[in-house]
């Protein structure tokens, strides 16, 4: 079995094609295994042969392991569904089955992922297969996908027995831009890094550094130490913002805007902060193939301390009020409860998963230098619930203040730091992998290069992809009034997951 | 014909101080006190568009709701300040009068036919159910003491009765503070402000309603709020100081019952909807506490 480590580019002969039995027995047998998961799993086209690549990251080993096999012009374009062994690949399938035409036998429900122009399928988005149930005593309510909020677009139907639902049907694509064809068909590398900074807006910093690794990986291109790590501090002040935004948010749904008005301050703090060093809230422009234009300066260093100094003592008294609060924990407690064997089935990651106490963090499982260096221990919750998604928002918070501090303490900052380089010359015929934990979860990009080192094929994963069933599935015998709460606890991506 | 008056102006102003209030407790800039009175110009002067599924039910319905509402206001005294009108059991006449105007807002939010208003009318339906007995058992053992079922000679006989009104007092205050916030659909029933149809109560039976019929609507929920201040106040209001007295006692009595809305709904979540009928039930269990205590000191039941 080829093994990988994160962010290793092999080439792409070295990757067996296995026939599809030997295929599908390996990976029930890998997925079966509590400490593996399915990063990705997609088909790439060759004109009209389709070879297919699973990416399974080993959390004990620290690597991935990739398995392939191809689907030939003669064969018949239907395939034995894994999904029914493994349930986390039911996303995974239908993607290819909507893009590509391939069926899954056996798959519960081969239902369309999110309709974008080049799929196989030509029905249109109006005839989009609903779950019903025929009941006189249930009703169905539709919400979106234009949303009464500021939100993104997306089209929820639930069907409730009086104020419990039943059944969440959650159906996405509405935010669709091909983004994955775009990183083909744009031949400059500064055109794909600002493409990577807009494939969700809110995790700027995480993909733009999947995508970096991946390509500098392609061109084997080692940068230096001190860009890692400024990396992964914007990494780490991306994740303080929108967690704290997100705990915020969660107030405003309990209707407690003392909260929701002291965390939303506070959110401004630290993203003014990325603005003062890049010239962006959300870190655009800060994360470059190669290099940075932005140096980590020693003003900014003496201003970060500053910042975070008057951040946690205020965060930290907020905090303190907001989480004893016996209405808030009232409204959060034992609400929208995934159990651990729930969040194993799914094949939830990042958050989503530590709160319902499956640890998979990739800065601790496959860390790039950056975290081998200045390793994290990540927050693990048991409940599953509301609350737990809540509280584990703000212990991330606090691990990545320390962690912050620790790295600006003993690491030295040099004030010249290399130029983005743009002109990077990727190898022929490989296959690349980076896997980034961005504030949501595990982001994976994959890319496949031509015989003259084009790229042909990029892949790029976000974890709502995983975690939208999670959503699904704590909705189920929940008071549909409560939904709010519950997708705000998660705050998953709609354009990370439409791309 | 004073205490109308007085009711109509302060209730122009309540909405605006719990605004304030709310808005100077969580460090934001504040808007103007008379703001919600700027919005009902507004909305008096903008066309109301009307769902083709609606029937004409969905168009009588904030004209009747309005009407009671202000009906109602004429049977409220403020302190020995006559109501216009006075009769014998007139607080069921009031208590009826404001479920009427309810009840046509649940059926028109029915008739809209939309998902989300339907479950609005539902909530507010059996959030109504809920909460009446606790108003009624309330006044009713005020009538025990005093042997009146008017409005307007049950608080007067109530004050020469002082032991008793003191006693009760606290618990009557506390019931008809939270009555007022279960009927207006604030915190921690309901929350005005919220931007959630599938969390709303009163916000999402309205949804479909604009200009004039939403001005009416919203009109109608400040008086509402008033008449609350009103029966709060006649409880305390001393009635043997001069009207013009009274008067400021009253508006006084106003104003904080406004400040302590806005400092309940800064400090606290809202409920889980699940848990909101326990919550009103408490209030009723009040009451009947306060009955029971009734007739045992006026010797209706004697205890051994």
């Amino acid at each position: 079995m080829l093994k990988i480590t994160n962010n290793q580019t092999i080439e792409l002969d070295k990757i067996k094609k296995l026939d599809y039995d030997k295929f599908y027995s390996s990976v029930v047998e890998l997925l079966n295994k509590k400490e593996n998961h399915c990063v990705n799993y997609f088909a790439y086209p060759i004109k009209d042969e389709f070879q297919f690549f699973i990416a399974i990251a080993d959390d004990k080993n620290h690597d991935i392991v990739i398995l392939s096999h191809q689907l030939n012009q003669d064969d018949k374009k239907e395939l034995k569904s894994l999904t029914e062994k493994i349930f986390s690949l039911h996303i995974f399938e239908r993607e290819i089955y909507e893009n590509y035409g391939i069926k899954f036998i056996g798959h519960p429900w081969l239902k369309p992922v999110r309709y974008p122009s080049n799929r196989a399928n030509k029905t249109n988005i109006n005839d989009y297969p609903f779950y019903t149930i025929k009941s006189n005593e249930l009703h169905e309510v539709g919400v979106g996908p234009i949303h009464a909020g500021i939100i993104e677009p997306g089209h929820f139907r639930f069907i409730c027995n009086g104020e419990n639902v039943l059944h969440l049907e959650i159906q996405l694509g509405w935010q669709h831009r091909g983004i994955e064809q775009l990183f083909l068909e744009k031949k400059n590398h500064l055109q794909r890094n600002i493409l990577a900074e807009n494939i969700a807006g809110d995790t700027v910093i995480g993909h733009t550094t999947a995508f970096a690794q991946t390509l500098e990986s392609l061109a084997n291109f080692n940068v230096s130490e001190q860009l890692h790590l400024e990396r992964a501090l914007a990494l780490e002040l991306e994740r303080i913002a929108i967690h704290t935004g997100d705990i915020g948010a969660l107030c405003v749904d309990a209707a407690y805007h003392l909260g929701a008005n002291v965390f939303g301050i506070l959110r401004t703090a630290i993203i003014n902060f990325i603005q003062a060093w890049c010239g962006n809230r959300f870190g655009k422009s800060l994360i470059r193939l190669g290099g940075s234009n932005f140096p980590f300066t020693k003003e900014l260093r003496n201003e970060l301390f500053e910042v975070l100094k008057s951040y946690e003592k205020k965060f930290e008294e907020m905090a303190r009020i907001t989480y004893r609060l016996t209405s808030i924990q009232n409204r959060f407690e034992l609400i929208g409860t995934i159990t651990e064997k729930q969040a194993r089935i799914i094949g939830t990651v990042g958050l989503s998963a530590r709160m319902a106490n499956v640890l998979r963090d990739v800065r601790e499982t496959h860390p790039n230098i950056a975290f081998q260096k200045y390793p994290v221990n990540p927050v693990v919750l048991k409940t599953g619930d509301v609350m737990a998604r809540f509280v584990a928002k703000k212990r991330e918070i606090r691990k990545s203040i320390s962690w912050i501090r620790d790295l600006l303490n003993n690491f030295k900052f040099k004030e010249n730091i290399e130029k983005p380089n743009y002109s990077l010359k990727l190898k022929p015929q490989h296959f690349s992998i980076s896997l980034c934990e961005g504030w949501r979860g595990e982001i994976c990009h994959c890319a496949i290069t031509d015989k003259d080192g084009a790229l042909t094929y990029y892949k790029v994963k976000d974890p709502s992809l995983h975690n939208w069933k999670v959503l699904e599935l704590s909705l189920r015998n929940v008071e549909i009034s409560d939904f709010p709460i519950n997708n705000k606890s998660y705050n998953l991506s709609y354009c990370g997951n439409d791309l | 014909m004073i205490s109308v008056f007085l009711i109509i102006i302060s209730s122009v102003f309540f909405v605006g101080i719990i605004s304030k209030v709310k808005a100077k407790i969580a460090a934001r800039k504040m808007p103007s006190i008379i703001q919600p009175f700027y919005d009902i110009i507004r909305l008096f002067k903008k066309g109301a568009v009307y769902s083709s599924t609606t029937s004409f039910i969905f168009k009588i319905a904030p004209l009747v709701y309005f009407s009671t509402v202000l009906m109602a206001t004429l049977f409220m005294p403020i302190g020995s300040q006559n109501s216009i009108l006075s009769f014998d059991g007139d607080f069921l006449f009031f208590a009826y009068l404001l479920a009427l105007g309810k009840f046509l807002m649940i059926i028109a939010a029915m008739d809209t036919g939309s998902g989300f208003e339907g479950m609005g009318a539902n909530r507010e339906a059996l959030y109504s159910i809920l909460i009446e007995p606790a108003f009624f058992i309330l006044i009713g053992s005020l009538a025990l003491f005093t042997d009146i079922t008017s409005f307007q000679s049950l608080f007067v006989n109530l004050q020469d009765s002082t032991n008793i009104s003191y006693f009760i007092g606290i618990f009557y205050i506390y019931v008809f503070v939270n009555i007022a916030m279960v009927e207006n659909s604030r915190m921690p029933i309901d929350d005005p402000k919220t931007h959630l149809e599938l969390t709303m109560i009163h916000e999402v039976m309205v949804l479909d309603y604009s200009g004039f019929d939403l001005g009416l609507i919203n009109i109608a929920s400040w008086l509402k709020f008033s008449i609350y201040g009103a029966l709060i106040s006649n409880f305390l209001i001393n009635q043997s100081f001069v009207w013009y007295w009274q008067i400021i006692e009253f508006i006084g009595i106003q104003i904080t019952f406004a400040v302590l809305v806005g400092i309940l709904e800064s400090f606290t979540a809202r409920n889980k909807m699940g848990k909101n009928p326990q919550w009103i039930i408490i209030l009723s269990a009040i009451s009947i506490v306060i009955f029971l205590t009734g007739l045992i000191i006026t010797q209706k039941i004697i205890l051994n």
